[in-house]
């Protein structure tokens, strides 16, 4: 393999990271995550062939904690990625910003979470109840934020101008 | 020599370093996620000194009245169909199970202790988990726990979706339709009323008094104190009657803690079991699995940055040999 293919096709393994990966992790969070409400079973959609697990609390809680994990690890490259090569080329959008300031929120208030879920009492029930409407609402303002991004065809970067 | 990175090249930072991580391990994470044990109140249960006289079951309904639900008739009509009424107001008086009129109840096993056959009769309610999921995965909060290791429901918040009853190794707690707060917002559409379980009088406990059964018992069934120091007891009565403990690695340690002359598994297999009737099955901790994931949550950013670090590193160098002076496309 020559250097251009090589480039070639480090560029094609990123776009597939950036367009199927990071949101695949964003479906998959959502999905277990509106499942750690009781709603699946209420409106049939564990019925649906193969979405049987929905419907369990304790199956839907572990894959939410693994697509954190990978949500994690994409958001830690792109960031990282972000700062060591690509500043130069490209800039972060205004609905780029909103996004990351929401995605910042869910996963700051995530970590609350897990660290809530583990036999300690670092938080008062009134912050446990502030924390769970916080996520949800961020959630809720991300999805329809990337909505209307998906709608009106906004993205998080664009190319810079480069002047020589 | 570097190359570019490569979809292996990728892989192969980001697991390397994730294994790395696991390898040295998160300093002082398994001491900040354990339990303060000296501050949770347990409670001890000597099965042998249970005669059945349901004083218990007495001094809580009467201790408890006035959190029974009051529910609102006729009950809201839920879509779809198949969100179930659970209607315990004309059943109030039920007393051989848990209802949301009934936190605790005595459950008998016809056991055999020393070649003789004997009824034993047990109380039963809520275990007061030390990491409970009926709290922990509550998604609105309306679980609580308190300091003591006292779990709760917050009858003004709860939304009756009966999560906590699915996430209880003992299925405990109980719904009543018609009450509560889901009736101000979607009652159609979402929540079925509130749910209701033992708060081992957490009211009576903050002013200095044992909870009701507890005190009402004649015979001295239960003994309330720091977990340790109730654990100790506990292993010091199952050495002296040669029995057997149940409720201290269940779930991953709870905060109510049987000693029985006979084993646990005779027990389970003679008491009838069902609906608001808890077994006592071997019960793995409901709530590890997932927190045991939290390290490839530390792991997963250092990943991301050293698939980034070795992108950038390898990029550099390729650039650097290719003497190219031109701005990273």
């Amino acid at each position: 393999m020559n250097q251009s293919s090589r480039s070639n096709a480090t560029a094609s393994f990123e776009n597939r990271i950036a367009r199927y990966f990071f949101p695949l992790s964003i479906l998959l969070m959502a999905l277990t995550g509106f499942g750690q409400m009781p709603i699946y079973k209420r409106y049939y959609m564990s019925e649906l062939p193969g979405f049987g697990w929905l419907a369990d609390f304790i199956t839907t809680r572990y894959l939410h904690y693994l697509g954190a994990a990978l949500l994690l690890a994409l958001v830690s490259y792109f960031v990282f990625d972000y700062f060591f090569l690509q500043r130069k080329n490209i800039k972060v959008t205004l609905s780029g910003y909103l996004r990351m300031a929401l995605l910042s929120g869910i996963i700051i208030t995530g970590i609350l979470f897990v660290i809530k879920n583990f036999p300690v009492h670092y938080f008062s029930p009134q912050f446990i109840i502030f924390l769970n409407l916080c996520h949800l609402g961020l959630v809720m303002a991300f999805l329809l934020v990337n909505l209307y991004c998906l709608v009106f065809k906004k993205k998080w970067t664009m190319t810079r101008l480069m002047h020589k | 020599m570097a190359e570019p990175i490569s979809r292996r090249s990728f892989l192969k930072g980001g697991l390397a370093a994730a294994a790395g991580m696991t390898a040295a391990g998160i300093p002082g994470a398994k001491a900040a996620a354990r339990p303060d044990e000296s501050s949770q109140l347990a409670t001890l249960l000597d099965i042998r000194k249970c005669v059945g006289c349901e004083a218990c079951v007495e001094a809580c309904s009467e201790v408890n009245a006035d959190k029974y639900p009051d529910p609102q008739k006729p009950f809201p009509k839920m879509y779809p169909s198949r969100a179930k009424v659970s209607d315990w107001s004309d059943k109030q008086d039920v007393n051989d199970r848990l209802t949301p009129y009934n936190w605790l109840y005595i459950q008998h096993a016809a056991v055999e202790v020393n070649g003789e056959e004997i009824d034993l009769t047990i109380p039963r309610r809520c275990m007061h988990c030390v990491n409970p999921p009926c709290v922990k995965l509550c998604p609105w909060g309306a679980a609580k726990q308190l300091e003591n290791g006292i779990s709760r429901i917050d009858a003004d918040i709860c939304l009756g979706g009966s999560k906590c009853n699915k996430v209880c190794p003992w299925n405990v707690p109980q719904r009543q339709t018609g009450v509560g707060l889901y009736l101000d917002i979607l009652p159609n559409f979402a929540g079925n009323g509130v749910m209701y379980k033992c708060d081992r009088c957490y009211s009576r406990i903050a002013e200095g008094n044992l909870p009701a059964c507890i005190e009402a018992c004649p015979e001295g069934v239960q003994t309330i104190g720091p977990r340790e120091e109730i654990i100790k007891k506990a292993h010091a009565l199952a050495k002296e009657i040669n029995g057997y403990i149940y409720g201290e690695k269940e779930n991953g340690g709870t905060n109510t803690i049987y000693v029985s002359p006979v084993p646990f598994e005779d027990i389970n297999q003679a008491i009838e079991k069902g609906k608001g009737r808890p077994d006592f099955k071997k019960a793995g901790d409901t709530m590890a699995d997932a927190n045991n994931l939290a390290a490839a949550m530390v792991i997963a950013p250092i990943a991301g940055l050293a698939a980034a670090a070795r992108k950038a590193y390898n990029y550099t160098k390729t650039m650097k040999r290719s003497g190219s002076d031109e701005s990273i496309q």
